[in-house]
């Protein structure tokens, strides 16, 4: 029997069930534990970087390559013709997936990736579209947290920071929803977190508190999840009024839970003190490396049957 | 004496009634109603029996679908349809939101890959307890019917 996500677009986090979340986070944490130099010998998959994201290319790269496979594919669409002739998304994207197994993109546009699944003969994996989705940051992240704490259930998640844009934050939260999680959301009060995800915690029955200063939320933590506090929609006299209150230094840490981790998408700018990195609560840095552990999962169940249904 | 407001009665067609005062223009062009050489006759802000004001619009000769019926419900879910023959009401729709609505509306986001690609648009509906909300199928952003200001 295939593996439910076998030869699948993987475009939205909200396209994939709790079980197909845990059976992704369990083949990173198997790749991770028994590299597969050769699983996807044989394989082509199509690296489409539209707009230029460089870790997250390297990512995905790097993935491809430590299952064996090859990877054909472009930076950015700007040295490239799809970019010069005009030619549509849909075109390029049908003439691509006949010459890939897989393929995974990146588009400035929301709903690119989508768009791209409407038109392809192979399945589409999305690298991020505008400010829309970026699954496979999720996917990283709840490996790390599966990673770190043993589970991904009902756990006490705080995040900090931009919460109104950040796409990655919006993603999580709904994926650890699923999980019956409570949560915790720092933010001030023009970065808040967005109704439509309080709603959705609010239909589901979902625990959630709102904050505006990191003070007292730590002792009782598992996860922090830090993101930075965008300076450009301030003004300055209020962003250094506002910033203290957002910024996590390795003195704020005493006192809390022994398993906790702080993570962060990255790049970090200074909203977590370098002192931080040396704690053994800091993160980051392992959950960017996992990214490759998740896309090799990813690439691993949409292109072979190699690992079941859990 | 009494002043009596008239709206000539039609003898074949459709009289869309109890359009939310405002309304009424917008549905015109949503359904393209003025194209073509139909006889429409509109009436803005006639005043009800409970005191408040509505748009009604009468086409002539024209018999609009259960699909265009249930389109009207994101623009005006207390509107009647009634179809006309002979001067009398042969058939009422009830109006019902449509599970999804495609190549009708352009997506109010502006980034959205579906105003440059060969695609229709196409938004999921869905009744929630602040309204009606139109979530794009590409995108993934959510609208309130009112979010849409262009129509095609």
């Amino acid at each position: 029997m295939s593996n439910p996500i076998y030869n699948k677009h993987i475009i939205s986090i909200s396209d994939l069930s709790r079980s197909e979340l845990e059976l992704i986070v369990s083949t990173a944490n198997d790749l991770k534990q028994n590299p597969r130099p050769d699983l996807l010998k044989n394989k082509v998959v199509a690296s489409c970087f539209f707009e230029a994201s460089t870790r997250t290319r390297l990512s995905f790269e790097t993935a491809v390559q430590r299952l064996g496979g090859s990877v054909i594919g472009f930076p950015d669409s700007g040295n490239t013709s799809l970019g010069k002739k005009g030619e549509t998304l849909a075109d390029s994207v049908q003439v691509i997936s006949s010459y890939c197994d897989a393929f995974f993109m990146r588009h400035n546009q929301e709903g690119a990736a989508r768009l791209a699944s409407e038109f392809s003969s192979a399945p589409v994996i999305n690298g991020g579209d505008g400010s829309n989705q970026h699954p496979t940051q999720t996917l990283l992240d709840l490996f790390s947290i599966y990673e770190t704490q043993g589970t991904l259930e009902k756990l006490q998640v705080a995040f900090v920071g931009d919460l109104k844009y950040g796409r990655t934050v919006h993603s999580l939260t709904q994926a650890l929803s699923l999980f019956d999680c409570e949560f915790h959301f720092i933010a001030p009060a023009a970065l808040s977190m967005p109704d439509y995800i309080i709603d959705e915690l609010k239909a589901k029955g979902c625990k959630y508190t709102l904050h505006d200063h990191l003070d007292g939320v730590l002792p009782n933590l598992d996860i922090l999840y830090m993101t930075r506090v965008q300076k450009e929609r301030f003004d300055e006299t209020e962003y250094q009024h506002l910033k203290s209150s957002f910024i996590l230094n390795a003195n704020m840490l005493e006192g809390v839970k022994e398993n906790l981790k702080v993570l962060h998408p990255l790049p970090r700018i200074d909203e977590i003190t370098t002192d931080v990195d040396s704690t053994p609560y800091a993160y980051y840095f392992q959950q960017a490396k996992n990214g490759v552990y998740a896309r090799q999962a990813l690439l691993a169940l949409v292109l072979t049957n190699e690992f079941g249904d859990k | 004496m009494k002043k009596q407001l008239k709206v000539e009665a039609i003898e074949h067609g459709t009289v869309i009634d109890h359009i939310s005062s405002g309304q009424g223009i917008k549905i015109l062009r949503f359904f393209a109603l003025s194209e073509g050489n139909k006889r429409i006759t509109i009436g803005l802000n006639l005043p009800t029996y409970a005191g408040e004001n509505k748009d009604l619009i009468k086409i002539e000769n024209t018999v609009f679908s259960q699909q265009q019926a249930n389109q009207l419900a994101l623009f005006a879910p207390n509107a009647t349809i009634n179809l006309i023959e002979n001067f009398e009401v042969v058939n009422k729709f009830k109006l019902a939101l449509p599970e999804q609505i495609a190549g009708v509306l352009l997506c109010p986001n502006s980034n959205c890959i579906s105003h440059n690609e060969p695609v229709d648009s196409r938004f999921n509906i869905k009744q929630e307890q602040a309204g009606v909300k139109l979530k794009c199928h590409y995108c993934e952003k959510s609208f309130t019917a009112t979010s849409f200001k262009e129509l095609h």
